[in-house]
């Protein structure tokens, strides 16, 4: 028996996410296979040959697969799912997307976000947004699992010298198209790959005002993330919220300016290694979370901070 | 049209939610019950579909114990048409909740369900997605806007980088995401109107649906929790602290 990860991909490169979930498979123990389900996606293929640890990686090359079309990724993956123990991914917006209809397709239940491997069949994940953690065991024959973005250490993406082999079944479902997509180019990093993440809330005012954050931001190298209070209040767009129905991070360094830290907003960040909290008040439960709390103006204190870096 | 909406009952978004010291679960005693609040965005897109004169029935379906007509009763306050309670004392897993769905679903040919992405209790995220994979349904995850078109919906789903949009023919599965609409509140008069609209009920048997559940919660414990920190008084000294104590910069 062995496992299956579906790669997280862009045709060219692996991203962060599947490492991490390599991680995770490579503790349940046994054979990891990757999938790299795209279209033109030779390079990503053999990226996914370099991962640390892994012992066949599987390219699935087709226009069908494009777009990570829920119905057509599950398809290809139940038809190749015999044989294998596990079904792994990460918790992404597409793992999220096609891994439950994989699931359903093979009549078992899926175990979402896990954080923890305790043993082949028995994993820990959050529930309550991150205020209660469940240990669950599953009874399935496979057990199909997300996995948490920041609950792993990631492998390494050299080393590695997979086989690899070419997939050729093709199923289009037909029933969905894609139309188009709107992605923010930026020039930072991505708030899940990023080592230092500052992050402004309400406080902010403004979506001009997070000027002075991204000034910081490129002196860090850091990622500009928001609360759903400021994505809510319209400063800025919804791929910048950090929280329980955002991104889920863990840099080195997270700043939190002008955020009051409520519980959604923490779920998603409180697992950071550094946390840092600038605001005026003095009360506000960011503090409760905070490695070291700054009580200012943020108008004042984030371009003192710039100049000082 | 039709157009059925999942809704499940959860605990109150606002209730801080303890764990039990026997780490058997979550303390549920006393604790205020709510529809699930993206589940709630799923009703007003129904009930704005029917205010459009794009759908001409709006039908809620909940799956748990009795006390779940009261999400159904809040539904139906909030303009949902007729409720339907599939009752059971099974605590049923996503799964079980799809098959029930998809049952459901053969009855009563609906061509839209709208639910939402996860519900704020077990953060699964999947109920949706497996109903589709169930009916050989097209599905619109994360849902951020949705378009009817003929014989096909397009919706803007929220995705990683940003947003993406894709066209579903019809019968599809819509889960929500927080930005797709603001739901009302329910009028007074509307709640009193609510009391009259039909509910049925049914077992998991009555639909053929098979709930038990394969995944089993071992134990529930609190997360970890973050050591106390301290206050720095000046930006200089925050700097400082971060260069040359944390060495994160």
């Amino acid at each position: 028996m062995g496992i299956l990860v579906i790669a997280d991909n862009d045709n060219e490169t692996i991203k962060t996410p599947t490492l991490v979930t390599v991680a995770a498979a490579l503790q349940i123990g046994g054979n990891v296979d990757v999938l790299v389900a795209g279209s033109g996606c030779g390079a990503a293929g053999e990226a996914a040959a370099k991962i640390g640890g892994v012992n066949k990686v599987l390219v699935a090359d087709n226009d069908t697969y494009r777009h990570d079309l829920a119905e057509n990724l599950a398809a290809l993956v139940v038809e190749l799912a015999a044989g294998y123990s596990h079904i792994m991914t990460s918790t992404t917006t597409s793992g999220k997307n096609f891994l439950p209809r994989v699931a359903a397709l093979l009549d078992v239940g899926q175990i979402s976000d896990i954080t923890a491997v305790v043993s082949e069949d028995t994993f820990e994940r959050p529930i309550y947004a991150g205020n209660a953690i469940a240990t669950v065991q599953s009874s399935d024959s496979v057990k199909v699992i997300t996995v948490r973005g920041t609950a792993f250490d990631p492998v390494s993406a050299d080393g590695g010298s997979a086989a690899v082999e070419n997939v050729g079944s093709v199923t289009d479902s037909g029933v969905s198209t894609w139309d188009r997509e709107q992605i923010v180019e930026r020039d930072r990093p991505e708030l899940t790959a990023a080592s230092v993440i500052i992050s402004g809330g309400r406080g902010m005012q403004n979506g001009d005002n997070f000027t002075l954050l991204e000034s910081v931001a490129d002196k860090l190298g850091a990622a500009v993330g928001a609360s759903r209070a400021a994505v809510d209040a319209g400063f800025v767009p919804n791929d910048m919220q950090v929280g329980q129905t955002g991104k889920i991070v863990a840099p080195e360094l997270y700043v939190a300016v002008g955020i009051s830290g409520a519980i959604q907003h923490l779920a998603g960040m409180k697992d950071s290694k550094v946390i840092v909290a600038i605001n005026k008040d003095e009360d506000a439960p960011i503090f409760q979370v905070a490695d070291y709390g700054l009580v200012a103006d943020l108008f004042k204190a984030v371009p003192e901070m710039d100049g000082l870096l | 049209m039709k157009v059925l909406v999942a809704a499940k009952r959860v605990v109150d978004y606002n209730v801080n939610v303890r764990v039990l010291s026997d780490e058997s679960g979550v303390d549920l005693n006393n604790v205020k019950m709510s529809v699930n609040p993206f589940d709630e965005i799923a009703i007003e897109e129904a009930v704005r579909l029917k205010e459009a004169g794009k759908a001409e029935e709006v039908i809620v379906v909940s799956v748990g114990s009795s006390a779940c007509q009261e999400q159904i009763r809040t539904a139906l306050a909030l303009g949902a048409d007729r409720g339907i309670l599939v009752e059971t004392d099974e605590d049923v897993q996503p799964l079980g909740i799809a098959k029930v769905l998809k049952a459901i679903m053969d009855k009563e040919q609906p061509e839209i369900v709208i639910t939402g992405k996860q519900a704020i209790d077990g953060d699964n995220s999947q109920t949706g997605q497996m109903l589709a994979a169930l009916g050989g349904y097209g599905q619109a995850t994360f849902a951020s806007e949705v378009e009817l078109g003929d014989g096909t919906v397009t919706v803007t789903r929220e995705i990683d980088g940003g947003l993406e949009t894709i066209t579903v023919k019809l019968p599809a599965v819509i889960t929500t995401d927080l930005r797709l609409n603001e739901p009302r509140y329910a009028s007074l008069p509307n709640i009193m109107k609510a009391k009259k609209k039909p509910i049925d009920t049914y077992s998991p048997a009555d639909l053929g649906v098979d709930v038990t559940p394969s995944i089993t919660t071992l134990k529930v414990s609190p997360p970890a929790e973050r050591q106390a920190g301290i206050t720095v008084e000046t930006v200089e000294e925050l700097v400082d602290k971060l260069k040359n104590e944390a060495k994160v910069i």
